[in-house]
C-alpha cells in the first residue's frame, strides 16, 4: 500500500455560537460546505478492512460513499448510502457514531476518526437540494405487510419491504408520522422538516400511513394478523420509569417524554400561538445522564423564563450514557452538571415543586452493567433550589400493542422477545424491533433491527 | 378526518357531538375515551365516549366548554371535520353481574357513566342512577339515563329540580332506605368523586371512579396522567382510567389538574379576543 500522509485533525463542522443558538430551536450544526466536505472526505484512507461498515448496524458502504464525496460526486454519494440506509440526513445527525462507525475508524487510531456522520448528513442534505431520486420498486408480489409505528424502525422496514414489491401499511398512534424523530428529538438537533423530507420516500414507494391508529386498541394485533400476511412491530417506548421518592407527583415534575412531546410535537415553545402549554419555572433540574436528559436540558435552556438548567446524575461524567457531543453542546449552552448527585426527595409548597433534596454519591465496584455502582455518602444531603424537574431515567417498552394477545412471548421488563438474527417473535408472521424489544435504545439500532426483520419477512412471505 | 354528523347543545356550556369514526365505534367499550385534536396548532385533549353506534359508525362525545379547545370545538357545526380522533383508549370498565349497581355521575361525568351503565345493565345488573347538577337548567340526558336505569335520582345543589343536595345525599338516601348496594361506579368532578368515595367507604361498598387527569399522548408514553392509587403510581391511560375509588389519592389528582390552569386561562382569553363571531363569549 502506497504510503500517504494522514491528516490527524478532522475538519470541524461549522456550528452556530452557543449564545446565539440558545435563543431559538433552529439547528445547532450548520453542516459542511461542499469544499469542507471534500477536504474531510479526503482524510479517509480507504482502508481495505473497512471496520466502519462492520460497526454500522445497517452496513452503510462508508468508504465508497466517502470516496465519492472526495471526488465531488455528492449526489452519487447520497445514492450510494441509500443502497443501505434510506435516511442519511437523519442518521448523519442522530446516530451515536463515536460508538459505531467512527469508534472503529482506522484513522481514529492515530488522530480524529473521519467525520462519517457529518459527511453522511452532508450527502443526504445535498441530494435533497438538487432533487431526490425516486426509489426503484420491484413488481407487486400481492403480499400485504402491516407495520406498527412510524418511527425509524417502522420507516426502514416499510421502505425495504415496499421496494421488494410488497404492499405496506403503517399504523401510527399519533397524529403525525415519525415517532421519536418528531416527538422526542428536539429540532435543534434534528429539524422536523428533515424528517418530513426523508419520509417522502415512503410516499414514493406507495406505503400507506394510517395516523391516529393504535394497534392493541383501534385494531388488535390478532386482527392485523388476519388482514395482513406479516406484521412488524416497532411501537417504541412506553411507560416512563419514575423515581420512587416523595413528592414525585407534585406539579412541575415531568417525565422527559411529556416535556419533549409538548415542545417538539405540540409546539409548546410557541404557546399561545400553539395551544399546548408547557410550564417551566426559573430553575430546571433534569434527572439522568443519557441523550434524552441532554435533549431535555437543552430544550429547557431555550424556553422563556428559564434561568438555570441542571443535569443531575448519580454517577460521574465518565459513566454518562449520553453522546460526548451532546454533553459538550449542553455545556457550551450553559447547562450545569451536577454529577455524583442523586435526588432523594422533591420538596413541595402549595402542590408545586420548590426544591429537591439530593445526596452526594461516590463510586464503588462495578455492577452488572459494568459501570461503577454509585453509593450515597452519608450526611451529604443538600437542597437544590429548583422549580421544575424532568425525569429522564428511561422507559419500558410500550405495553398497549401486546394487550390481549395470546402466545406472544414477553420478557420480564415487558419487552417483546425475538430471535436476534431475524427479529421473529413467538407468533407466526410477527416480527418486532427497536425500543419494544430493547427498551430505550438508539435510532440506528431500531433501523438495524428493521432491516434484519425486513429481510426475514421477505423470506417468510416468499415461502408462504 | 372525522366528520361531525350531529351536534346539539345539551345544557349551558355542554355540547354533544356525534362523530363519524367507524373503526373506533366498532371497538369502543364502556369506560374508554378518545383523544381529539381539532386544528393544526391544536392540543390533544381526552374526551370520554358517551355512546357508540357501530352500525352507523359513530361515537358520541360530550364536551364541556372550559378552555380554548373546548370553546373552539363548540364553534364546529354539523358537517365540519375534526382532523384527529384517536381511540378507543384506556381499559374498558371491568363489568360483572354484581346485583344492584349505583351509577353516580356529576355534570359531564354523565358521559362515561352513561356508557358504563349501558354495559352494566347488559350484564344483568339492577341499576340506580344518581345524577347531580348545580341547578335545573344544567340537567341533560335524564331521559337517556331513565331508559337504561331501574331508578333515577336527580339531585340539584339549589333544589331547583329533583332532590336538593349533592349526589352523596342521593346515595345516602338509598342507604337510609335500606337498599343493598353491591357496587358504586362514579364519574364527575374530582371533589365529587372524593366525596362519593368517602361515603361508600364508610359503608364498605366497593366503588370505582373514572378519573380525568391531564393527558398528552394517551398511549402510555408521556406519563402526564400518573395518579397514586393505594400508594402506587398508576398511569390512567393504560392502567385506567378507572380505579378503586377508596385507594385513589384524590387530593393529588386535584392538584395535578391545576398544573396548567393559568396558562390555559391565558389561551382562552386570547382565543375569545379573536373569535366573537361564532356566537360564544
Amino acid at each position: 500500500m502506497a504510503k500517504k500522509e494522514i491528516k490527524k485533525n478532522r475538519i470541524p463542522v461549522p456550528e452556530r455560537p452557543a449564545e446565539e443558538r440558545i435563543k431559538d430551536f433552529n439547528e445547532v450544526k450548520l453542516g459542511y460546505t461542499p469544499e469542507l466536505a471534500m477536504e474531510e472526505a479526503k482524510r479517509c484512507i480507504q482502508c481495505p478492512t473497512q471496520p466502519c461498515v462492520e460497526g454500522c448496524p445497517v452496513r452503510v458502504p462508508i468508504p465508497q460513499f466517502i470516496k465519492l464525496i472526495a471526488e465531488g460526486k455528492f449526489v452519487e454519494a447520497a445514492r450510494k448510502i441509500k443502497e443501505e440506509n434510506i435516511l442519511p440526513s437523519i442518521c448523519g445527525r442522530v446516530c451515536p457514531q463515536e460508538n459505531q462507525c467512527e469508534g472503529v475508524c482506522v484513522v481514529g487510531k492515530i488522530g480524529d476518526p473521519v467525520a462519517i456522520g457529518a459527511l453522511e448528513a452532508f450527502a443526504g442534505d445535498y441530494e435533497a437540494k438538487v432533487g431526490i431520486e425516486k426509489p426503484q420498486k420491484d413488481e407487486p408480489t400481492g403480499k400485504k405487510v402491516a407495520v406498527v409505528g412510524s418511527g425509524p424502525g417502522g420507516i426502514t422496514c416499510a421502505a425495504d419491504l415496499a421496494k421488494l414489491g410488497h404492499s405496506v401499511t403503517i399504523f401510527e398512534a399519533l397524529h403525525e408520522p415519525g415517532g421519536v424523530l418528531i416527538y422526542g428529538i428536539p429540532e435543534f438537533r434534528l429539524p422536523n422538516e428533515i424528517v418530513y423530507r426523508e419520509l417522502e420516500i415512503l410516499k414514493d414507494l406507495g406505503v400507506k400511513i394510517k395516523l391516529n391508529y393504535v394497534i392493541g386498541k383501534t385494531k388488535t394485533l390478532e386482527e392485523l394478523r388476519e388482514e395482513f400476511d406479516a406484521v412488524f412491530i416497532a411501537s417504541g417506548a412506553g411507560l416512563p420509569y419514575m423515581l420512587k421518592i416523595e413528592g414525585l407527583n407534585l406539579n412541575g415534575v415531568y417525565a422527559a417524554n411529556e416535556f419533549l412531546t409538548r415542545v417538539n410535537l405540540m409546539g409548546a415553545s410557541r404557546f399561545p400561538d400553539y395551544d399546548t402549554p408547557v410550564y417551566v419555572g426559573k430553575k430546571v433540574a433534569v434527572i439522568g445522564g443519557g441523550n434524552t436528559a441532554m435533549d431535555v436540558a437543552r430544550t429547557a435552556k431555550r424556553l422563556k423564563g428559564v434561568e438555570e438548567v441542571y443535569i443531575v446524575y448519580r454517577r460521574s461524567e465518565a459513566e454518562m450514557p449520553a453522546r460526548v457531543e451532546e454533553v459538550h453542546h449542553a455545556k457550551e449552552e450553559g447547562v450545569i452538571f451536577k454529577t455524583l448527585t442523586n435526588p432523594v426527595k422533591f420538596i413541595g409548597k402549595d402542590g408545586w415543586v420548590v426544591g429537591m433534596e439530593c445526596v452526594r454519591m461516590e463510586l464503588s465496584e462495578p455492577d452488572e452493567s459494568g459501570r461503577r455502582r454509585p453509593v450515597p455518602i452519608e450526611g451529604s444531603n443538600f437542597v437544590l433550589d429548583v422549580d421544575t424537574v424532568v425525569l429522564a431515567i428511561g422507559q419500558g417498552p410500550n405495553p398497549i400493542v401486546m394487550e390481549g394477545v395470546d402466545g406472544l412471548e414477553v420478557g420480564k421488563w415487558g419487552q417483546i422477545v425475538v430471535d436476534p438474527e431475524t427479529c421473529k417473535t413467538s407468533l407466526e408472521g410477527v416480527f418486532a424491533g427497536g425500543d419494544v424489544i430493547h427498551g430505550g435504545s438508539t435510532v440506528i439500532q431500531a433501523m438495524g433491527d428493521a432491516r434484519k426483520a425486513a429481510a426475514a419477512i421477505h423470506e417468510y412471505l416468499l415461502e408462504k | 378526518m372525522y366528520k361531525i354528523v350531529r351536534k346539539q347543545e345539551l345544557a349551558e356550556n355542554v355540547d354533544e357531538f356525534v362523530i363519524e369514526a367507524p373503526d373506533i365505534a366498532r371497538k369502543a367499550k364502556p369506560g374508554q375515551f378518545v383523544i381529539v385534536r381539532i386544528s393544526r396548532k391544536g392540543e390533544r385533549i381526552p374526551l370520554t365516549i358517551a355512546e357508540k353506534d357501530p352500525e352507523e359508525g359513530t361515537i358520541t362525545l360530550m364536551v364541556q366548554r372550559v378552555g380554548k379547545t373546548t370553546f373552539h370545538l363548540s364553534c364546529f357545526e354539523e358537517g365540519h371535520v375534526i382532523p384527529d380522533v384517536v381511540g378507543p383508549l384506556g381499559k374498558p370498565t371491568h363489568i360483572e353481574k354484581w346485583g344492584h349497581v349505583v351509577c353516580v355521575g356529576g355534570g359531564l361525568g354523565l358521559a362515561p357513566i352513561h356508557h358504563i351503565a349501558q354495559g352494566v345493565k347488559e350484564a344483568g345488573n339492577r341499576i340506580t342512577t344518581v345524577m347531580g347538577f348545580r341547578s335545573k337548567d344544567l340537567i341533560f340526558w335524564e331521559d337517556k339515563m331513565k331508559a337504561i336505569s331501574d331508578r333515577v335520582i336527580v339531585t340539584t345543589n339549589d333544589g331547583s329540580y329533583g332532590m336538593k343536595g349533592l349526589v352523596t345525599d342521593g346515595i345516602q338516601k338509598l342507604i337510609d332506605e335500606g337498599e343493598k348496594i353491591d357496587m358504586v361506579i362514579t364519574a364527575g368532578p374530582v371533589p365529587m368523586m372524593k366525596a362519593v368515595a368517602g361515603l361508600t367507604k364508610k359503608y364498605n361498598i366497593p366503588t370505582v371512579a373514572s378519573l380525568n387527569p391531564i393527558m398528552v399522548d394517551g398511549t402510555g408514553m408521556c406519563g402526564a396522567c400518573r395518579v397514586t392509587v393505594g400508594g402506587e403510581i398508576k398511569f390512567a391511560c393504560v392502567d385506567g382510567p378507572e380505579f378503586d375509588a377508596h385507594r385513589v389519592d384524590f387530593d393529588e389528582l386535584m392538584n395535578r389538574l391545576r398544573m396548567f390552569k393559568s396558562l390555559e386561562g391565558e389561551a382562552l382569553k386570547e382565543f375569545q379576543k379573536k373569535h366573537c363571531g361564532c356566537g360564544r363569549e
